[in-house]
């Protein structure tokens, strides 16, 4: 299993101007693990489809980060 | 900041009076997949990326300022002795017009070089991608020169810069599969 957002924490200088945010992330969508897309992948039904932005649960991956927005259903 | 060493990566050696050579050459000089475009996007990034790969543009882009020497060493010895007949009948007619004998960042065809020759999406993953699409299109290049230089001297320079952008690619290759890789992930050996 793979995860959708990766975290890293930059150097953080005593002389910085402003507030440091110690933990940057960047997203590492499904299809970066997926060479080729396999034949008959599980679908959604059509309204969940609709509601995820994909017909692919493989291909599935929340908007921005979830953890920033405090989704429960990623 | 940088130390200079006053010496090329690699020996430049001409044997040949070709300027014609000379304007194909400068794609590499200010064209889209050229060497100043690598170093500029390169250094550029790195402040962005996550530490763990920063080092690795910091290396390769200020390669790719050695490897810019040695195409304007390239381009400077095939023009600097031609007279202003030789620049015509080389197709640096334009180029004697604007500039003498003055190297300038354009490509093969006179457009000059631009900063949206490339990106710096903020992206990682992007970033990185974009990275190994150049030295692609940069090792492409080497092979259209190559192809239409018969200067065995000069191929021979254009032989190692062509290999150098196969193993940068390499290396950004690799530092995607690191940022693909799980953190806390257990490694097996």
């Amino acid at each position: 299993m793979f995860t959708q957002f990766k975290y890293w924490e930059p150097y953080i200088s005593p002389f910085d101007p402003c507030p440091p945010m110690r933990i940057k992330s960047y997203s590492t969508p499904p299809q970066l693990y997926i060479p080729f897309q396999p034949k008959g992948l599980p679908q959604f039904k059509p309204m969940e489809a609709l509601y995820r932005g994909t017909l692919w649960p493989a291909l599935f991956s929340p908007y921005p980060d979830p953890k920033k927005r405090g989704d429960q259903d990623e | 900041m940088w130390y200079y060493e006053k010496k090329l990566q690699y020996p430049v050696r001409v044997s040949q009076c070709n300027p014609m050579l000379a304007k194909f050459l400068i794609e590499q000089y200010g064209g889209a997949d050229g060497e100043l475009a690598a170093a500029l996007r390169y250094l550029n990034q790195r402040y962005t990326i996550p530490d763990k790969v920063a080092g690795l543009l910091n290396d390769i882009g200020t390669e790719e300022f050695a490897h810019l020497e040695m195409i304007a060493t390239m381009v400077y010895k095939l023009t600097k002795d031609a007279t202003p007949e030789q620049m015509k009948e080389a197709g640096l007619g334009a180029h004697y017009a604007d500039h003498d004998k003055a190297l300038f960042f354009h490509n093969a065809a006179g457009a000059p070089f631009t900063a949206t020759y490339f990106q710096a999406k903020g992206d990682p993953i992007a970033d990185i991608y974009e990275d190994i699409a150049a030295e692609e299109k940069a090792r492409a290049t080497y092979q259209w020169l190559i192809n239409m230089s018969d200067d065995p001297d000069i191929n021979d320079g254009l032989k190692f810069l062509r290999e150098r952008e196969v193993v940068h690619s390499l290396r950004f290759r690799e530092a995607a599969e690191i940022l693909k890789e799980e953190r806390d992930k257990k490694v097996f050996f």
